[in-house]
């Protein structure tokens, strides 16, 4: 009963507590530009959202969230802080799984505020939590942050680190490209490649946009990279010990502690993180029992890159996540046309709180 | 009536008519040349019906035909969750053809999907779009980046001369169906290493929906045991 009435009245009443909490209650439209979304999240949004045509505007798309709009209707007033609460309803294409709703209610909470993200973690957090007292849920957490510090600080080239960091949130691909480059196989062609006198002694004509320059300065890059020492199996195990955490948080800071010993690159963001975890404390959630997931938000969220969470239901594992949020510092800068400000929020599903009752 | 959905025209159909008469049904169209309508011989209560292979899919999907011969790429991409949909009774070992991804020979560096996700990566910064793929198979294709971890790519719809598209740089790659691979080098283009999406063949499929009579589920398994399978 994804639209039900009892639908309608739980979402009036969460939208209403996050107005309570001094957020400004904003609409925004059903139908939006496809084009950001396509640039932000490629062509895999054309699995998850309805894509349509229009012959003035171009391609639109009902929304799938309300995150873009929020932060693009917030870049545009200049207010600084400010918080938005919302409800209304956001569609998911479901090409696999036709039990799922691709109708739903959505209702949020939004804090852009820049002077102590800690207490704005928290208090999304502390947020959410409240518009789900009472039911048996279970919170799930993790950081983005942390991974990306780690992937930051390796002992290696500027170029490889992009690279991981630009598949942070494709954890397969991630993988195959840490083994590359801490001394893994190659694949066969490369090393051809690599040795060749003439690489384009086979080349073929020219065809397309993409140049012979930029062919050969790929090749450079290649080159470049063969010559880099590998990187080190003592930093591949420190990553996959962050990626393995499972565990509550005071035991999940504990660990982060020890790592930070080998790897001070990620000291500041463990910092954040115990600063968050009293921020959470001090709101009175239970942090001593919150479980922490190293990997936790590297999948479906693409655009969340510091504090992630979800609540599931303890009875339901089969239902999607109760609620999610988190920190999405980048896409405000990516949004913003060169400003940038600290961004979290989260979004409770109605249907689901009520179905999990 | 057990409706039998057989492709309307060319070597699909005549490949077809010949898979199934060498195994005791004759199959034939019916009346004037030009007319779809068909004919069944060596069994009772099953109906042919011509048309396109493209449609054949969505027809079994629905329900207005019961069996179908189709290629598998094509019940792939056009039925999501494919296998609880349609059934595959038959391979049949004709009309093979690979979907495959390509790029320009020229691109001496790009032999693996891996190559392809780093080039893509480097096109974006420098060009300021996506590199565009050049495909009638959106969702396979989308479904086999995905899975392999490619990013900053996009998909350009191309329903026939795919191969062109990159020389006339409406697309930097592609990704079509190949049996032989001459059109792709007589057009500049190479297959990646590692960029077989499905190796495609006609297959016979029968529907999946519930509301089959008695007597189409008997006769579908006097078919089965006239054709061997």
């Amino acid at each position: 009963m994804p639209n039900s009435p009892e639908t309608r009245a739980e979402a009036r009443r969460l939208r209403d507590l996050f107005a309570a909490q001094g957020a400004q209650v904003i609409e925004a439209d059903v139908l939006q530009s496809a084009e950001t979304l396509l640039d932000l999240y490629g062509e895999d949004i054309r699995a998850r959202a309805y894509l349509t045509s229009d012959p003035l505007r171009g391609e639109m798309v009902l929304r799938p969230d309300f995150t873009v709009p929020v932060v693009q209707m917030h870049m545009e007033s200049h207010a600084d802080p400010a918080r938005y609460a919302y409800a209304g309803k956001v569609f998911r294409k479901q090409e696999n799984d036709e039990t799922r709703a691709n109708e739903y209610m959505q209702v949020g909470y939004e804090v852009f505020d820049g002077q102590n993200p800690a207490a704005a973690d928290a208090e999304v957090f502390a947020v959410i939590a409240e518009g789900l007292s009472g039911l048996p849920v279970r919170a799930a957490t993790g950081d983005i942050g942390i991974l990306t510090a780690a992937v930051r600080g390796l002992q290696t080239t500027d170029a490889r680190k992009a690279a991981l960091l630009r598949h942070i949130w494709r954890p397969h691909r991630f993988k195959t490209l840490l083994k590359r480059y801490a001394g893994g196989k190659v694949p066969a062609t490369r090393t051809a490649l690599l040795a060749a006198d003439d690489p384009f002694a086979n080349a073929g004509s020219d065809i397309g946009l993409r140049s012979r320059a930029e062919v050969e300065a790929r090749i450079a890059a290649l080159r470049d990279d063969a010559q880099q020492p590998p990187i080190s199996s003592d930093e591949v195990m420190l990553i996959d010990a962050i990626l393995e955490l499972r565990e509550t948080t005071p035991n999940v800071l504990s660990h982060l502690r020890d790592i930070a010993v080998d790897m001070p690159a990620i000291s500041d963001a463990v910092a954040r993180m115990e600063a968050r975890v009293n921020a959470l404390d001090a709101r009175g959630v239970d942090v001593d029992n919150l479980e922490f997931e190293g990997s936790y938000g590297r999948t479906s969220l693409e655009y969340y890159d510091g504090f992630v969470f979800g609540f599931y239901a303890t009875k339901r594992p089969d239902l999607p996540p109760v609620a999610t949020g988190g920190r999405y510092d980048a896409l405000t800068a990516r949004l913003g046309e060169g400003r940038a400000v600290p961004a979290v929020g989260g979004v409770i599903r109605p249907d689901l709180a009520l179905g999990v009752a | 009536m057990l409706k039998l959905g057989v492709p309307s025209k060319g070597r699909l159909m005549e490949k077809t008519f010949d898979w199934f008469g060498s195994r005791g049904v004759t199959l034939r169209k019916s009346g004037l040349d030009r007319e779809y309508a068909g004919a069944v011989e060596g069994i009772e209560g099953v109906e042919l019906v011509l048309l396109s292979a493209g449609e054949i899919p969505r027809e079994l999907a629905s329900g207005n035909i019961h069996l179908g011969v189709t290629g598998s790429d094509l019940v792939r991409e056009k039925l999501a969750n494919w296998d609880s949909q349609v059934g595959e009774l038959a391979l049949m070992g004709f009309g093979g053809a690979d979907l495959i991804v390509a790029v320009p020979q020229a691109w001496v560096d790009v032999d693996t999907l891996d190559d392809l996700d780093a080039a893509a990566a480097a096109f974006r910064a420098k060009h300021g779009f996506r590199l565009r793929i050049a495909t009638k198979y959106h969702r396979l294709v989308r479904e086999f980046l995905r899975e392999h971890g490619v990013a900053d790519y996009q998909l350009i719809d191309s329903q026939g001369a795919t191969e062109g598209t990159v020389k006339n740089e409406t697309a930097e790659a592609i990704a079509d169906i190949t049996s032989t691979g001459d059109t792709l080098r007589a057009n500049g283009l190479k297959i990646l290493d590692d960029g077989l999406i499905h190796a495609s063949q006609a297959t016979l499929f029968r529907g999946r929906r519930k509301d089959w009579t008695d007597e189409q589920r008997k006769t579908l398994k006097t078919l089965q045991m006239i054709l061997g399978i």
